[in-house]
């Protein structure tokens, strides 16, 4: 092999002009890139300066520090729940939040809707080449806020980069483990006749936000999406209900319409839901009769709705009331013996309906 | 919500019911002309709590169910091009054509893209002045002011790249061939509102004469609809015809004299094949020569589709209120909303597709 200057080495000793190579974390990169390349999905160098430089200090936790090619937990006793969520929201952001913390609450969202508290998060990342550097800082940052307020940490993940054109901008996948709670046993197969039906707020938020931005409507007041962890509110109902609570699900892609209709189909048994109790906010109202769209099949990414047993649904709505992401809970409606797979709404005139699954997309790529 | 809670109130129908009932002499059949009321009486569960003797006859008010086969068809055939931008309202997206439809060419490559306003459509044009950019122009007389005023606008602004497939139609020629049918079983219509509030009612007037029957112009919420079946209700108990207005607020009797002259400048009237009921003559809206160059169906040489419906869809009798949804022997099974065969089961304000999500339990009031 020869030296840097052509010079084969004397045997033995260092070549003169090799200096020592520098530690990794200051290898930036030449010239500072405004935008994501393919080699920073590489494996490589820039792959790695890329995970120490930017992943890293957002997601700070020691069990992410090792970098290995997974994190090792603490060892955990009880059920452990996982669920897995990829992300392609469009746009990247918008009002009430971005692709980062939209990731990080969804997947906490579903841990809790299996009764589960979070052990860790994992977050893998697809990023089209040539995505401006910014927006990925910003996206990574608010994941780890997001992370951080809960309480949790994203403990491995995974970086890839694909041809331009080719993502979209970033595509996010996260998972998480959890435990479920002692004395908790949530599925569909547990809702039964009687079982009132509580619903944590008002909807249609989360859709109407992304349609807003999206479509370039302006609206006298600006709508945010409702994305938030419900983890907190889901601690204080289980602990009000414990295994009265029977079922749980956030209403997101689909609507409270879509979610309803598939349980009722899974737990073989009949829903009334009564419209003059769903909450609905006054301009998300408004804008869904503008837009022709019925709130009940609109994305929700900060709500739930819970199957309670009757004699304990007072104590978990109250419980629900009590904590700010479900001041304007309600209990709207109830499940029944009759019609097994069917969802009735009485609606606010006095009528009925039945509620279906919406065929076909109402809007895309929301979450 | 200002004009709209207030039409929306439980003790107001309640209220207004009664009143039909009393007023009710005789069974009758009641048409109401357009889908969004249709709509609103089946999301509502509205026509299910009328009293007894009342048949509400759902017309072929869906611009999206009568739209000609043959233009869905030229329809994929432009939004299949590579230069083109096709735009279009979101229910005309899965009205089945021959074989397919828009969100299937959208899969495939087409871009297909959802628009809220024709001037949408404009604005793409001017963004893209290397596109084709073509605007699916649908609707009754509603739609056609704005969809004449994007034309307008192209014209002034000398775009190139921008045109129309036009399938506008007009109401009164409907009304009067599902009137003048033999067998036609329609006591009194409830009209389209918003469609007067453009056109106004006078042309109503000569039909109400020659058919000796009530047309009442009514609105969309419940009170309204309830407040226009009244009107009907108690014109057939005392023997009068004639055109009456229950949408006060939105419609009189000239209408929006500048839209129909915005109309008038872009638009001409013409023949028109309905959707499952077929030609009526002087029915629809074409572009007038001197806005002709921003005809897509001209621009793309579609001109000459013709095509053949589906044999087992029954639209036609449906649109005609002639039969009811579920009495097609293809409803709910080799027809549903996630396979059409026609469009009144796509169209969020057909019949076919308000009877399925609505239908399947018995009624409980």
């Amino acid at each position: 092999m020869s030296g840097l200057n052509g010079k084969r080495p004397r045997s033995g000793s260092r070549a003169p002009d090799v200096e020592a190579p520098a530690p990794m974390a200051t290898c930036a990169p030449a010239h500072a890139a405004a935008t994501i390349q393919l080699a920073h999905g590489g494996g490589g160098l820039l792959s790695r300066w890329l995970v120490e430089r930017e992943f890293l200090p957002a997601f700070a936790n020691p069990l992410l520090q090792p970098l290995h090619d997974g994190a090792v937990l603490a060892p955990a006793t009880g059920r452990l729940a996982i669920t897995t969520d990829s992300f392609v929201v469009r746009p990247l952001f918008f009002p009430g939040g971005d692709i980062g913390s939209l990731a990080v609450h969804g997947t906490l969202n579903d841990l809790a809707m299996c009764g589960a508290r979070p052990l860790g998060l994992s977050l893998a990342c697809i990023l089209e080449e040539g995505l401006d550097f910014e927006v990925l800082r910003r996206i990574i940052a608010s994941a780890g806020g997001a992370a951080a307020t809960a309480g949790v940490f994203i403990v491995t993940g995974d970086t890839k980069v694909v041809d331009r054109g080719k993502a979209d901008g970033v595509f996010i996948t996260t998972t998480g483990i959890g435990v479920v709670r002692e004395g908790i046993e949530i599925a569909p197969a547990r809702i039964r006749p009687g079982d009132r039906i509580l619903l944590s707020g008002a909807i249609a938020e989360h859709g109407v936000a992304i349609l807003s931005v999206r479509e370039g409507l302006r609206f006298e007041t600006t709508i945010e999406s409702d994305a938030a962890n419900l983890q907190p509110l889901v601690e204080r109902m289980l602990a009000a209900g414990g295994e009265a609570v029977h079922c749980l699900r956030d209403p997101t892609r689909g609507g409270v319409a879509s979610v309803v209709s598939e349980l009722a189909s899974a737990a073989r048994v009949g829903m009334q839901l009564h419209e003059d109790r769903i909450p609905v906010r006054e301009d998300v109202h408004a804008a869904c009769e503008m837009l022709g769209l019925d709130p009940l099949y609109v994305a929700n990414e900060g709500k739930c709705i819970a199957f309670v047993a009757p004699e304990r649904a007072g104590a978990v709505l109250a419980a629900m009331k009590a904590h700010r992401l479900g001041a304007n809970a309600a209990d709207i409606g109830e499940v029944t013996a009759d019609d097994p797979g069917v969802v009735v709404l009485r609606t606010r005139i006095g009528g009925t309906r039945v509620v279906d699954l919406p065929v076909g997309e109402l809007l895309p790529r929301i979450c | 919500m200002k004009y709209l809670d207030e039409y929306r109130q439980a003790g107001g129908v309640r209220r207004l019911i009664a009143e039909v009932g009393r007023r009710l002499r005789a069974p009758c059949a009641i048409m109401e002309v357009c889908g969004g009321q249709t709509h609103t009486l089946i999301r509502t569960g509205l026509d299910r709590m009328l009293p007894p003797g009342i048949t509400m006859i759902h017309g072929p008010g869906c611009p999206v169910c009568v739209t000609p086969l043959e233009l869905i068809d030229q329809a994929l055939v432009i939004a299949r091009r590579p230069e083109v931008i096709f735009t279009s309202f979101g229910d005309m997206m899965r009205v089945p054509g021959s074989e397919t439809d828009l969100l299937a060419v959208k899969a495939a490559g087409g871009d297909v893209r959802i628009v809220y306003s024709p001037l949408d459509a404009l604005r793409l044009a001017q963004q893209n002045p290397h596109r084709e950019v073509v605007f699916f122009a649908v609707g009754f007389e509603t739609t056609a002011p704005a969809n004449a005023s994007a034309v307008w606008r192209a014209k002034r602004l000398g775009l190139r790249n921008f045109s129309i497939l036009c399938s506008q139609v007009l109401v009164p020629p409907a009304l009067e061939t599902i009137l003048s049918a033999p067998d036609c079983g329609v006591d009194a219509i409830i009209a389209a509102g918003h469609v007067c509030a453009i056109m106004g009612y006078e042309e109503y007037e000569p039909i109400a004469a020659r058919h000796e029957l009530p047309i009442v112009v009514t609105g969309f919420e419940p009170l309204d609809l309830l407040e226009g079946i009244l009107m009907a209700v108690s014109a057939l108990a005392e023997e009068r015809c004639g055109v009456e207005n229950q949408y006060a607020r939105a419609v009189t009797r000239p209408g929006n004299r500048r839209a129909q002259a915005l109309i008038a400048e872009v638009f001409q009237v013409t023949d028109r094949s309905w959707r499952g009921i077929g030609p009526i003559p002087a029915s629809g809206l074409a572009l007038t020569p001197a806005y002709r160059e921003f005809d897509a169906a001209l621009r793309f040489g579609t001109t000459e589709l013709k095509r053949r419906e589906h044999p087992d869809c029954i639209a036609g009798a449906i649109l005609r209120g002639r039969r009811k949804p579920n009495e097609c022997p293809a409803f709910g099974a080799a027809c549903t909303p996630l396979r059409p065969l026609g469009a009144p089961m796509v169209s969020s304000e057909g019949a076919c597709a308000a009877y399925y999500h609505s239908g399947r339990v018995a009624c409980r009031a």
